[in-house]
């Protein structure tokens, strides 16, 4: 370990307020007793409680953790399949524009990204709500997923796959045995990634989303303009709460994946 | 007692008679403009141990890829046991491989690894059951069965990779440098396992190598392969004594080569002009030279005897100083420096310790061999 210089403590210092006092106040004043949101009035977790009883936020909320779940397990399978198809396909005609291609929603502005997909969906006559959404999220967060998988792929040992075909294995049998097995933790960091993606998106979903169905950001955003209340900013802490959970867990689950796989691999070239 | 031997003798090759197991046909594959296999013909036989030797490059992968069924051959035809098998895709092939990088399942334990192939076969629970401990039994893993691949030596990990790809009972075996990462002790002893598993189960087995050694320790034949062609198949010890080129004479062991013209003396004998001032070189060749044909006189240092005085009787005898000397142990390499500045190899058995040798540095010696020693060769 290293003792940071006093410039270096307050360059981090600084770094870190800049990026965390904001939620830190939502925090701390989603405890206020007070209904007046910037001023102090003592600690209470009423709002929470109060919460728990508004009909409209937990609609929003449950409409939120099912498009969430929907969506990125759609993303995972076609996320996953176009990277298998990126890295294991071989060179054929067209491959370096379709690879640019899967990448090329991560850059693109969401609100056009959006407004692309309302135009979609009233074009084929889909009426708005919960399918819209899932249909929208899968859409941006399947390159995520392709991203992380595709990046696990390019290290994977394709004699495996062939030893699985030698072995008696189809292809198929082979990617499900053996290929699937091996990559699952970059899977599953995917999908965490494209679940905490989905739950905290409002322009794609303002764009997707139809009066039967609203999901929490809408929500939140909507009531804001309203005036902020105290329950907001409870439901927001929660929300920071679930997604820290997810994005820490994505990180461990991969970096765990990574750590194992390095010690396999230094055993194995430890050859006694 | 001549009948016996050839009856017991293991040489498919020499009989006419005799099926193929594998047959190349004029095969070529091109990855792009780049030609990894040229127009090979080759007969592989059953229950061979046949080795492809080679430097990197020359093509002795892409043959296994092809048996395998990994690569399609872009000319000519493969047949395993008198079938075209261009269109047998790896997983219905009666062919296993053994790969360099073992490609042991991380996710399977040993056990489950052994079983993989033979679960895609639907085998009833309890053959499956008595076919992986005869399995591990026959490569003496019966101890890490439950282990998972990084927990064992690479040693061990070989010897599972080779016994899941043994477990189907594959009428092929092929080997891609299977003893490449285990270092030389464990890889002499694995190459007498290897030899051993082959003999007790009867499978054809065909190893790609780059180690010569071990290539002339394990294998019936030998393929000797350079920029996609054979240079020469033939067993271990014709590879070695009756090389048919340059390339393969020196490719396969240690050898002195002396340049120099042909003139026919008798009926299979030649003297050899080969350098000014010095005499001419005595030699016995099969194939016929034309007087003066360019020639290429490859003698092994084994052949080639060091004495301080001038033997007697010697077919060819020359004489030169000691330039320098590799000591081995076992053997001691005397590089000797001609009058012409030529450089002859002679190797002799250290009958004695390292005191009582007769030759160092800068000694004047006599380099002799017989008329038999050396092969003649063309090119």
């Amino acid at each position: 370990m290293t003792r940071l210089s006093w410039f270096n403590v307050v360059s981090l210092t600084l770094g870190f307020a800049f990026l965390y006092i904001p939620m830190l106040i939502l925090i701390i004043f989603s405890f206020n007793e007070s209904k007046l949101v910037t001023v102090w009035a003592g600690f209470s977790t009423k709002w929470y409680g109060e919460l728990m009883q508004n009909e409209a936020f937990l609609n929003a909320a449950w409409v939120t953790v099912k498009v969430a779940v929907m969506s990125s397990t759609l993303a995972t399978v076609l996320g996953t399949m176009a990277a298998y198809v990126m890295v294991r396909g071989g060179r054929f005609m067209g491959r370096t524009l379709f690879s640019g291609m899967i990448y090329a929603p991560l850059v693109m502005p969401e609100v056009i990204t959006g407004l692309s997909l309302l135009l979609l969906f009233i074009g084929i006559g889909l009426d708005r709500g919960v399918l819209t959404i899932v249909l929208a999220h899968t859409t941006f967060s399947m390159c995520y997923v392709s991203v992380v998988v595709s990046s696990r792929l390019v290290t994977f040992d394709r004699s495996l796959e062939e030893a699985a075909l030698d072995l008696g294995c189809s292809p198929s049998e082979a990617f499900r045995l053996v290929t699937l097995p091996i990559i699952a933790p970059a899977v599953i960091s995917g999908w965490l990634l494209a679940f905490t993606l989905s739950l905290d998106d409002l322009v794609i979903a303002s764009f997707a989303s139809g009066p039967s169905a609203t999901t929490l950001p809408i929500k939140i955003f909507s009531a804001v303009r309203l005036g902020v209340s105290p329950e907001i900013n409870a439901l927001s802490t929660l929300m920071i709460a679930v997604v820290t959970v997810g994005v820490i867990t994505a990180s461990l689950v991969s970096k765990r994946a990574m750590v194992r796989q390095k010690q396999e691999e230094q055993a194995a070239a430890r050859v006694t | 007692m001549g009948d016996i031997v050839s009856s017991t003798v293991f040489e498919p090759w020499e009989d006419a008679r005799a099926e193929p197991l594998i047959r190349f046909r004029n095969v070529t594959k091109r990855f792009g403009s780049f030609t990894a296999i040229d127009n090979l013909t080759l007969d592989i036989y059953e229950k061979e141990f046949f080795a492809l030797l080679g430097p990197s490059g020359c093509g002795k992968t892409t043959m296994m890829r092809m048996l395998a069924g990994f690569e399609h051959p872009t000319e000519g035809s493969i047949e395993l046991a008198g079938r075209d098998i261009a269109n047998v895709p790896p997983n219905k092939r009666a062919v296993n491989m053994m790969f360099q990088s073992y490609a042991l399942f991380p996710h399977l334990n040993i056990w489950d690894n052994i079983a993989f192939g033979l679960r895609r076969d639907k085998l009833p629970k309890l053959d499956l059951e008595a076919r992986v401990e005869e399995m591990l039994k026959l490569t003496r893993l019966e101890k890490f069965a439950t282990r998972k691949p990084h927990q064992i030596s690479g040693g061990q990990r070989q010897r599972v990779a080779l016994a899941r790809s043994l477990a189907k009972a594959p009428k092929l075996l092929l080997l891609d440098e299977p003893l490449g990462a285990l270092d030389k002790k464990l890889r002499q002893d694995t190459q007498f396992e290897l030899m051993d598993i082959q003999e007790k189960t009867g499978t054809t087995f065909v190893i790609v190598t780059h180690d010569q050694e071990e290539a002339m320790t394990v294998a019936s034949r030998v393929a000797v392969m350079d920029e996609g062609r054979l240079i020469q198949v033939a067993t271990p010890d014709r590879i070695y004594e009756n090389p048919e080129s340059v390339y393969v004479a020196d490719f396969i062991g240690d050898v002195n080569i002396i340049q120099g013209r042909t003139s026919a003396v008798g009926d299979d004998t030649y003297s050899i002009e080969w350098a000014e001032g010095q005499r001419q070189l005595n030699a016995t060749s099969a194939t016929s030279f034309d007087n003066g044909q360019t020639c290429h006189l490859a003698i092994r240092p084994e052949k080639v005897t060091i004495t301080s005085d001038r033997p007697e009787d010697a077919d060819n005898a020359v004489q030169g100083r000691v330039h320098d000397i590799a000591y081995l142990g076992n053997l001691s390499t005397y590089y000797v420096e001609l009058p012409n500045g030529t450089i002859i190899k002679a190797q002799t058995a250290n009958t004695r310790r390292i005191s009582r040798r007769s030759f160092t540095w800068e000694d004047p010696v006599w380099l002799s061999w017989t008329a038999t020693a050396g092969v003649l060769l063309a090119n």
